[in-house]
């Protein structure tokens, strides 16, 4: 029973993380109708942003509130900033372009921030330290919990019950509703649409900055090409959810972390991709919009 | 009624094309204050092609499109509402798996908040919304529908309202309500821009009329006028040469 509990917390930590990541793919379908294959990867570019803002301005501070919050602030920016510039860049120019045109070009911005990332940091994997935050560890009737495993749990919930409120109860949430079912619509009630895609990848790619760090912070070792690995998670955790649905993606992320921590409790890491996609595809055959996706069914 | 000194909005020498098709060839439209003015026309005359590029939805090749006296042809889409023009547009566009009194809402995003005022204006105009304020607007009928997407442009208090087709697959009874709602709005003091096949309905209710054939106008004058007409008895309200 000690390793049923286990796996539960291990699998809520991975799945808030997937569930972080998850919202930025389906944010920016729910808008846009897009995959933006990017997103995962400036998952990791966060990551190593978040290390090179410790490294260089707060080396060796330990056990420091103020030096995490000073680096998810930083990569937050940083990171939202070249959310807004892969819009513009690679996206904008093709907004009425047919869909494939932009799916090469989202594949394309993912090599180049890809290959971005391995150029500026290097192709080798590097080390987040391991005593930024306190290495404490709680044994819970055999259970161990860490002190970083419960921060990525408690921030996790609270930034998505802070988006669930911002879309469900602000006229600016409700124009974001809007516009992602009708452009044209939503422009004739005085909706910004170009302004509102741009806030859309400011929150997808901030949300998936907060994933990054939690990545370097939690594993500790990030690579030049995690993206594509985290990214597909997310992704797949995001159609589980029903690609588009906000608390789908959230529901997708954290039953997708414990059903991989099952696996990998039960059965053996190295299985978990194969098990998960057959898991994807299972849950596809029963329910194709995914497993909140009748509120995106295409409307009438 | 229309006093060439009270134009409100004018379009003038408008082109509008889709790739290399004319949609629209060169068409001017004034509407005076207070009017209502409909433009008439059979499926693909443009109707449509010409409200949108009014809001801004299509960018015209050619052609100006003024409202009280300012420019507007460049204007983004956006920012057409708050200039005091709101569309209701053809296929009612309104956000089905958003709730009726949410779609409304939205109808004043260009306010800075929601007037309690004018969505009880609303409700009253069509009680039927009232009653059904929490239900998805998806779910409403065919023509409860028209009626959310004629409240909902209301919603932003609009000088010219723009309307295409609200009678569309709606039954003639049915028709006949929404028409009397368009009058009621029209005394209200807004200014309404009709676009219709039903020729014959938007003829009784319009002051004056504009019949477009295939992105051009081959007739214009008061309704009364164009009741009179006999191109107009046979090729819009079924009536044979004697
Ligand atoms: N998005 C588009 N792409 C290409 N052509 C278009 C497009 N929209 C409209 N057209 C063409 O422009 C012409 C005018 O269309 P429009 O929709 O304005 O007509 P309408 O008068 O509103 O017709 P209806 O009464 O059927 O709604 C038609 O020939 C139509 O095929
Ligand atoms: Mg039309």
């Amino acid at each position: 029973m000690d390793i049923f509990f286990q796996q539960l917390v291990n699998g809520l930590t991975i799945g808030s993380i997937f569930a972080l990541v998850a919202l930025g793919y389906t944010m920016v379908y729910g808008i846009m109708k897009l995959i933006n294959f990017a997103h995962g990867d400036l998952v990791a570019m966060s990551a190593f942003v978040g290390l090179s803002v410790y490294d260089q301005f707060l080396g060796g501070t330990t056990n420091s509130l103020v030096a995490v919050l000073t680096i998810f602030a930083a990569t937050g920016v940083i990171i939202a900033m070249a959310g807004i510039i892969l819009e513009r860049v690679a996206y904008r120019p093709l907004r009425n372009a047919p869909r494939l045109s932009a799916v090469v070009s989202a594949l394309g911005a993912s090599l180049v921030i890809q290959n971005g990332i391995m150029l500026i940091w290097g192709p080798r994997m590097r080390f987040f330290p391991a005593d930024i935050l306190p290495a404490t560890t709680w044994n819970i009737g055999g259970v161990y919990i860490s002190f970083i495993q419960v921060v990525i749990l408690v921030v996790s919930l609270l930034i998505m019950a802070g988006l669930i409120f911002f879309i469900d109860k602000t006229r600016v949430g409700a124009a974001i509703r809007a516009t992602s079912i009708d452009h044209d619509a939503s422009r004739l009630m005085g909706i910004d649409v170009n302004r509102i895609i741009t806030l859309i990848f400011v929150i997808g790619t901030f949300l998936g900055a907060v994933g990054g760090l939690f990545i370097g912070l939690y594993y500790r070792g990030i690579n030049f090409n995690m993206g594509w690995n985290y990214g597909l998670y997310a992704f797949v955790a995001a159609i589980i959810g029903g690609i588009g649905n906000i608390p789908g993606a959230m529901v997708g992320g954290m039953l997708l972390g414990i059903f991989k921590a099952f696996i990998a409790g039960y059965v053996s890491s190295t299985w978990a991709d194969a098990f998960t996609f057959t898991l994807l595809i299972a849950i596809l055959v029963v329910r194709p919009t995914g497993i909140m996706g009748e509120r995106v069914a295409e409307k009438v | 009624m229309n006093k060439k000194n009270n134009i409100m909005f004018e379009v003038k020498d408008l082109e509008v094309s889709y790739g290399s098709i004319k949609a629209i060839k060169g068409i001017s439209i004034q509407v005076a204050k207070g009017e209502i003015v409909t433009i008439l026309g059979a499926n693909g005359a443009g109707k449509t092609t010409t409200l949108r590029t009014i809001s801004r939805l299509h960018d015209p090749n050619a052609g100006t499109i003024l409202f009280k006296g300012e420019d507007i042809t460049t204007t983004p889409a956006h920012k057409i509402v708050s200039m005091g023009i709101s569309h209701s547009p053809e296929g009612r566009r309104i956000f089905g798996i958003l709730t009726v009194e949410e779609n409304l809402i939205l109808g004043s995003y260009s306010q800075k908040s929601t007037d309690k005022k004018t969505l009880n204006w609303v409700y009253d105009l069509f009680p039927r919304l009232a009653e059904r304020k929490r239900q998805l607007a998806g779910t409403l009928s065919g023509g409860e529908q028209q009626m959310l997407a004629i409240g909902r442009a209301l919603m932003s208090r609009p000088e010219m309202l723009l309307l295409d087709e609200p009678s569309l697959g709606l039954a003639p009874i049915l028709v006949k309500a929404i028409f009397k709602t368009v009058k009621e709005i029209a005394h209200s003091g807004v200014t309404v821009l009709l676009v219709e096949q039903n020729a014959k309905a938007a003829l009784k209710l319009a002051d004056r009329a504009y019949v477009l054939e295939v992105g051009k106008l081959v007739l214009s004058g008061t309704s009364k006028e164009l009741l009179a007409s006999e191109k107009i008895q046979e090729a819009y309200l079924g009536k044979k040469r004697k």
